[in-house]
């Protein structure tokens, strides 16, 4: 099935998404990667207050090429998601209803993911320059030192994914 | 003795960084199109219809391929009748690096130190690899290398005993394990032989050959075609979604070992597969 997913991204709109489909999505999101996810992992651990709000939003695993002047940002494909299987449950357990990123990830993410009714997004790894084409906008929110690795807010338009794993424990790469 | 300056080589090395990240290479093209047509379900069609919209975009030259932009694999043949004048050469090839990272809009992908992870801020150092040849000239080759796949790369000390059978299903299980993370369709780089260092150097040197060349030895060209179709029937597909594409090629290259080894380096590549040479 093709679907189109909009904003706000509360999870009642996850449940009728099944691994395979494919989605456009539109609305704010959220990149972050290894460095981002490491230091909200310590922030959370340290009971500090987090620079961005995790319920409900959609954390998408990248860290883009410099913005050329007059484009909001550059290439911006998927990293591979598994590096950061071990931070993401406690981001599940705060409300976060999805990740976009690529390939298989461990099976504690993936329970964690069904229990809390939250979706994994798989975008084209190596289809950055396609994936820009969406990114209407792009602004660093939090760790700006850490380069391109810093938490940008990215609202996107139509943004196409596939539903890697669903609210009922299907799974892309198992099928 | 021909003499050589070095700037050269710098306009060289950042010419290549930065037009390998736009361009992809024919060779590379040409199998993904073969590839895509044998795919039967929407999802791998999908995939690889996204692949060649992303690589007409990115030849505008605004977008490069991929956000990695890699880290810099440069590699020189240098004669040994060249005089290398004006500066220090390791120099000269990472200026080349920085200046393509900041000319080409292309991502700061290093970190100092793998602990303490500061960015370096311009993709320097680059990985250099430098081997003396006969002759004048200068070859030199760009390889910008991305981390999703080359963090799927394994190496394996087999002993003689494992032969033919032992070393491709070694090869296989790699790329097995790899499952849909390095970005498949992928193009395996392997390297066979010498000891552990010159194994996993030849499994990346082999990424540098063209798709569709095979080994000059018929032993191992035969083995790349019998690995292809192995790799190929783990129906891992484009993206890990399932399908007939799980890698575009497989490289090999052997060198002399020690009697009591058999070392076998394999080192993933994704669909970007970029590299760029020019002889100077």
């Amino acid at each position: 099935m093709k679907y189109e997913l909009k904003e706000p991204f509360t999870k009642d709109k996850l449940e009728k998404l099944r691994a395979g489909d494919t989605v456009l999505l539109t609305g704010t999101i959220y990149a972050a990667r290894d460095a981002a996810h490491k230091k909200l992992i310590e922030m959370i651990q340290a009971g500090e207050p987090l620079p961005l709000q995790i319920e409900n939003q959609m954390v998408y695993y990248m860290g883009p090429t410099p913005a050329r002047p007059g484009h909001p940002i550059g290439s911006a494909g998927p990293t591979t998601s598994y590096r950061m299987d071990s931070f993401t449950p406690a981001l599940l357990a705060l409300g976060l209803s999805g990740m976009i990123g690529k390939g298989p990830r461990n099976d504690e993410v993936k329970k964690c993911a069904k229990e809390q009714g939250a979706v994994y997004f798989a975008a084209i790894g190596g289809a950055a320059a396609l994936i820009a084409q969406s990114i209407k906008a792009s602004e660093v929110v939090a760790f700006a030192d850490m380069g391109t690795e810093a938490v940008r807010s990215l609202y996107v338009e139509d943004m196409p994914l596939v539903v890697a794993y669903d609210t009922v424990g299907g799974d892309v790469f198992g099928r | 003795m021909r003499e050589l300056h070095v700037e050269e080589i710098t306009k060289a090395v950042a010419e290549m960084y930065v037009h390998a990240n736009y361009f992809l290479g024919e060779d590379v093209k040409k199998r993904i199109s073969e590839c895509a047509r044998c795919e039967t379900s929407q999802l791998a069609r999908d995939v690889f219809a996204s692949v060649e919209e992303n690589m007409r975009i990115a030849a505008e030259g605004v977008f490069p391929i991929c956000q990695d932009t890699g880290m810099a694999c440069v590699f020189l043949e240098i004669g040994q009748d060249v005089h290398l004048a004006g500066g220090n050469l390791h120099d000269a090839i990472n200026e080349g690096v920085r200046r393509g990272c900041a000319e080409g809009y292309l991502r700061q992908t290093i970190v100092e130190d793998p602990f303490r992870r500061k960015n370096t801020g311009d993709s320097t150092p680059a990985d250099i690899n430098i081997d003396i040849v006969p002759g004048d000239k200068v070859k030199i080759i760009v390889a910008p290398k991305g981390f999703g796949s080359e963090n799927m790369s394994q190496i394996k000390m087999l002993t003689p005993g494992a032969g033919v059978k032992g070393a491709e299903d070694f090869i296989v299980k790699v790329c097995e394990e790899a499952s849909g993370r390095p970005c498949p369709p992928i193009v395996v780089g392997v390297g066979i032989g010498g000891n552990f260092n010159k194994a996993a150097l030849m499994a990346k040197k082999a990424l540098l050959r063209p798709l569709g060349q095979h080994n000059e030895d018929s032993f191992y060209a035969e083995m790349e075609d019998r690995l292809l179709e192995r790799i190929n029937g783990l129906g891992i597909g484009p993206q890990g979604f399932g399908g007939s594409t799980t890698a575009l090629g497989v490289n090999v290259i052997a060198a002399p070992t020690h009697i009591a080894g058999l070392p076998v380096a394999v080192n993933i590549n994704c669909h970007v597969s970029r590299h760029e040479e020019t002889i100077i």
